[in-house]
């Protein structure tokens, strides 16, 4: 008896996976082993995997921003509609907030000035380069990573680890470049980390994100005083950045003391990036 | 004959209708962030390749799901084949269940399918933190997991009803 239910388990599994269906033309078991070895070699960076992967990415970030534009239509259409709820309360709100950067904004002029000259003296000014406006192709919202292609790549002189900017505030990486294309890992990416200072007091740490729409820092000694609302911005440790590139400000200290970070710029709006590199002022003096 | 010609587009669409609408669920973002529903995700895919292999396996060919796989991967930025693998390995369950089931019941593919999921997911888990050490949330996933469970129920009745409109076929 017990055999029996054996043997028919055994000619299930065999009808699954070994019979090639209707109208199929292989067998499942052929392409599962097939998918093994294409991520087998993928693990052992195995060059044709990697002209597979240039070959596909091209085509599908196209074909995917064409698919995604009814519901990219909806999506900007459901955000419009909410914005127009609340423009009247968002007027009073930004008006205030106006008044008070406009007044701020002429005090910090004169220590730009200072910071500047200050930096050239010990010759660590650096000066944004390459900067290239790109649109997003795909924001794709995946439990696995956090990441936005873009539709600029080598072609418009893209290069790996360039910074990818929403206006003034740091929002990623470019991990990978295509010819037409590049990908840009996001601060809430699991497994993003970034070296940043926390002002005020110049604390060293680093971000690391989440996989939510906060990060938190990480390696930093427990007695420092940082309290909530002290500003993140890039240390420029490891010269991937340059420093003082504005991140976000802590948001919350748990009773563990975990320092949770909100980041400056909302990672689900992001419609235009600008991919920057960073090098020293050619001094024409 | 143009009539004809027009009709003949038209059933092919509907027969097809599995695959493409696999093709587009793999190319659209599909994400439902912007509602602000925090956590809330599912794995349409899954749903969709689980109940086409199982209830009406040549709709979607095996060399197609791998291939949306592939797409998937690039998408996502995930190691490449670790998608197809995982649909493929969703599409032996299904087969694994066809074949053992003499009289198919809703509640008991439903079971199946959150066995085949945690399986699945599970696999994936593994390969992408053990070989590929990639950070993953482990709540992220238990909570695309959850949805994707609960919205097979949904989506099941409307395949069903598509496949009784389209291809005249019960629930047997």
């Amino acid at each position: 008896m017990e055999t029996t239910s054996r043997d028919d388990f055994v000619i299930a599994i065999r009808s699954a996976l070994l019979k090639k269906g209707n109208k199929q033309r292989f067998s499942l078991i052929f392409l599962i082993f097939f998918s093994l070895v294409i991520l087998t070699l993928a693990r052992i960076n195995f060059v044709g995997i990697d002209y597979l992967k240039i070959g596909i990415r091209e085509a599908v970030y196209r074909s995917s921003f064409i698919v995604s534009t009814p519901e990219n239509y909806l999506k900007e259409s459901y955000k419009k509609i909410k914005k127009h709820f609340f423009v009247y309360k968002d007027f009073l709100k930004i008006e205030s907030e106006l008044k008070k950067i406009k007044s701020k904004q002429i005090s910090d002029s004169y220590i730009i000035e200072e910071n500047k000259r200050l930096k050239k003296i010990i010759d660590d000014y650096l000066i944004d380069t390459d900067e290239i406006l790109a649109k997003t192709l795909i924001d794709k919202k995946s439990p696995f990573l956090r990441s936005i292609i873009i539709n600029k790549g080598s072609k418009n002189n893209v290069k790996l680890g360039m910074a990818a900017l929403d206006d003034k505030y740091l929002v990623g990486k470019v991990v990978e470049v295509n010819y037409m294309t590049s990908r840009i890992l996001l601060l809430s990416d699991l497994n993003s980390k970034i070296p940043v200072s926390i002002e005020p007091g110049s604390y060293q740490s680093i971000v690391s994100g989440t996989g939510e729409e906060f990060g938190v820092l990480q390696y930093l000694k427990e007695d420092y005083p940082i309290t909530e609302n002290n500003l993140v911005y890039t240390s420029g440790s490891g010269g991937i950045f340059k420093a003082g590139i504005p991140i976000g400000k802590i948001k919350s200290i748990n009773e563990n003391n975990k320092k949770t970070i909100e980041f400056f710029s909302d990672f689900s709006q992001l419609r235009f990036i600008k991919i920057v590199s960073f090098q020293k002022e050619l001094d024409n003096e | 004959m143009n009539k004809f010609s027009k009709t003949n587009i038209f059933s092919k669409l509907l027969l097809n209708a599995p695959i493409i609408i696999l093709f587009l669920s793999v190319l659209n973002e599909f994400d439902f962030n912007y509602l602000g529903i925090k956590y809330f995700s599912f794995n349409f895919p899954f749903i969709l390749i689980f109940f086409w292999s199982l209830k009406k396996s040549e709709s979607l060919g095996y060399g197609l799901i791998f291939i949306a796989g592939l797409f998937n991967d690039v998408i996502l930025g995930l190691p490449i084949g670790i998608s197809s693998f995982s649909y493929l390995v969703i599409c032996g369950f299904a087969g694994y269940l066809k074949n053992i089931t003499l009289r198919q019941s809703l509640l008991k593919d439903w079971l199946f399918f959150l066995i085949t999921i945690l399986a699945v997911t599970s696999l994936m888990y593994s390969i992408l933190v053990l070989f590929f050490s990639v950070s993953l949330d482990y709540n992220d996933i238990l909570v695309n997991l959850l949805f994707t469970f609960l919205f097979y129920v949904i989506f099941a009745n409307i395949f069903e009803l598509y496949l009784k409109l389209v291809f005249g076929k019960s629930n047997v």
